[in-house]
């Protein structure tokens, strides 16, 4: 049973004028099964991050249908919507957006605020998370007293700290150094095998994209190729 | 996300722009703090008035000469001659008041109190010998002048505090002349320290035989008012009314409506100056008040500002789950915790400056005021800038609600 089915996805982008109407998007039609690791690839322009913003319900699309654990995004309301986006999604962004004057700490928590577990486990599921991703010994520093990667390693345990079934990650190196860009999909390729996170990675990276088990490629608003990687980067390997 | 936590996030989100957010609860301030000040000291107005209106007692009636006034413009109306010795006379007799205990004829007038090179303006006030009865005067260096006196027309004067100090300094007056209008009158009575008496200030104050004030200082017949005592406080009403129908049947008046006298009841008096300070405090109250919309609609612009700032901050946290009602409430709250914080400082500095303004009046003006601070003003004053804060923040946090997660998180 795939965790994300995706059935000829549309989104359409209305300008002032009819004739100024984007097509983002046309009959992308996938599925991910729960446990994957997908890269979706493209040139910029090509539609990836508007899928990437659908299936992380995040916008609407507007023809299709797409179904998200079992669940039709089309029947559910804005309150249900930021219900399941708060437990089962994880979302890591390309510029971070951490809030900037709270620590560590705190910003992990943030998901936590918004969900329905007891107060008096935030700490140590906050703790649990920032201690994965390596980042204890900054704990309670300021958001913008960390460098990039730091940054990076804190929005992923943020991802993580509802311990969702899918994290989607858009560009998540596309703001760092190769080194640090390789320590944090270490993380993300960790978080696939070994905790059995599903993991969607929006890349334009070819060799970003070769750490995944399947890239899908979309050009201009449709999808080109959805074919298995031959040949898999490990992270650590780089590392060493 | 529970309240607690909105709370928390509001008051982080506050923090980060300190001097922006007391800037913009300055309007706030100022309007909690004029309010404070203007209910305190409107306060402390009327507790001075009735003080000095119940410093008479309850069963004292003052008959004025004149229409009662109705407005400001009347009180010309006042100034006219219809009480009369003869209506004096009248009250006097039993049968007509019987309910009166004491009656008292006053005339008052002020003047320039001369004692060899040395001047003082004083209140000349003309009463009878029954003055430090009903005006519980204590006469300690000397004595109040005799019912003989009166009768008889003396020469005689009864000094208060700051008119003998001025005067004379440190030595004694009791026995010396003193000049006023012209004509000397001996000394036989110094008042001790006293302050204000139903509008009186008995320390300015040179007291006289009505008799002689009218013939020597005023040169009228009639009397300026009838201070009259009934015998307890439940024949205060019989009292008026006894008063009033001898007045009439002796000035010949059967319309009521054209009396020329008015009977004023201590009571009837501290309800006029209650009323009277009572919308003197409102009105500026009100005008107060304007400053407060002025203060709430900078409130408005500035979360407004804020949300535009903080869209990426919205969209992060709805894409972490928050729903358009955690992020309404945490901008809401933000908008009240602002305007309630300017609330409590408005409260904080308008009860300074009302007890300072307090301390200014009794230097200055030598009266006996009293601060009170006002504590159903702080209430009005809390409840109202929350208020403000509810009614301009919900416009700026719907807008921030309303926000589509992606494109606030496009927002640059």
């Amino acid at each position: 049973m795939p965790i994300i089915e995706a059935i000829e996805l549309k989104k359409i982008y209305k300008g002032e004028a009819d004739a100024s109407s984007t097509l983002a998007l046309q009959d992308a039609t996938l599925s991910i099964e729960e446990g994957e690791f997908v890269a979706i690839m493209g040139p910029s322009g090509s539609g990836k991050s508007t899928l990437l913003h659908i299936l992380g319900f995040l916008e609407k699309q507007s023809g299709g249908s797409y179904k998200f654990n079992k669940r039709v995004i089309e029947e559910l309301d804005d309150t249900e919507l930021a219900r399941v986006r708060n437990s089962e999604m994880g979302f890591v962004f390309q510029a971070f957006n951490l809030l900037p004057k709270a620590t560590v700490l705190e910003n992990v928590k943030l998901p936590l605020m918004y969900s329905a577990v007891a107060e008096n486990k935030w700490d140590n599921l906050a703790k649990e998370a920032i201690d994965a991703v390596g980042m204890m010994h900054r704990i309670n520093h300021l958001a913008i007293q960390l460098s990039g990667g730091e940054k990076q390693r804190v929005a992923i345990a943020r991802a993580l700290v509802m311990k969702p079934k899918v994290v989607f990650a858009d560009e998540p190196t596309g703001n760092l150094d190769s080194q640090s860009g390789q320590a944090v999909m270490k993380i993300i390729q960790d978080l696939n095998e070994n905790h059995g996170h599903t993991i969607v990675l929006i890349t334009h990276e070819t060799y970003t994209a070769e750490h995944a088990q399947r890239i899908i490629k979309l050009k201009d608003g449709a999808i080109e190729s959805d074919e298995k990687v031959g040949h898999r980067h490990k992270a650590d390997e780089y590392l060493k | 996300m529970t309240i607690k936590n909105s709370l928390k996030t509001a008051l982080s989100g506050l923090r980060s722009h300190k001097s922006r957010s007391l800037l913009t609860i300055l309007g706030i301030v100022i309007g909690i703090t004029s309010i404070i000040l203007i209910m305190s000291i409107g306060q402390g107005a009327q507790d001075l008035i009735l003080g000095e209106i119940q410093g008479l007692g309850s069963k004292t009636i003052a008959v004025i000469p004149g229409r009662e006034p109705h407005g400001p413009t009347d009180i010309a109306q006042t100034l006219t001659s219809s009480l009369k010795e003869r209506d004096l006379a009248l009250l006097l007799r039993k049968e007509n008041a019987p309910t009166i205990k004491e009656i008292m004829p006053l005339v008052f007038t002020s003047g320039t109190a001369a004692y060899g090179e040395e001047t003082y303006a004083a209140t000349i006030l003309g009463v009878s010998e029954k003055a430090p009865k009903i005006f519980n005067l204590n006469i300690e260096n000397g004595s109040f002048f005799t019912e003989d006196d009166v009768k008889g027309k003396s020469d005689v004067v009864v000094i208060g505090y700051k008119v003998a100090n001025e005067l004379f300094g440190a030595s004694d007056p009791l026995g010396e002349k003193i000049k006023l209008k012209g004509k000397n009158f001996r000394i036989v009575g110094v008042l001790p320290q006293k302050g204000q008496v139903s509008f009186f200030n008995f320390d300015e104050i040179a007291l006289m035989p009505y008799s002689t004030a009218q013939q020597y200082i005023l040169g009228i017949k009639y009397y300026n008012r009838f201070i009259v005592e009934a015998d307890s406080d439940e024949s205060v009403d019989r009292t008026v009314e006894d008063i009033k129908s001898t007045l009439r049947a002796s000035h010949e008046i059967t319309d009521p409506e054209k009396d020329d006298f008015f009977v004023q009841t201590s009571s009837d008096l501290a309800s006029t100056f209650k009323s009277v300070t009572n919308v003197l405090t409102l009105l500026l109250t009100s005008i107060a008040a304007i400053s407060l919309v002025v203060g709430g609609i900078g409130i408005m612009n500035i979360m407004l500002v804020a949300v535009t700032e903080r869209t990426r901050e919205i969209g992060l946290r709805k894409a972490l789950g928050a729903r358009g009602r955690d992020i309404l409430q945490q901008f809401l709250l933000e908008a009240v915790i602002l305007t309630a914080i300017g609330g409590l400082m408005g409260i904080f500095f308008g009860a300074i400056l009302s007890f300072a303004a307090g301390i200014a009046i009794t230097q200055f003006a030598g009266l006996n005021w009293h601060f009170t601070f006002p504590f159903f003003g702080a209430f009005i004053g809390l409840t109202i800038s929350a208020a403000i804060g509810l009614i301009f923040g919900i416009y700026p946090a719907r807008q921030a609600s309303l926000k589509s997660p992606i494109e606030a998180l496009r927002y640059e």
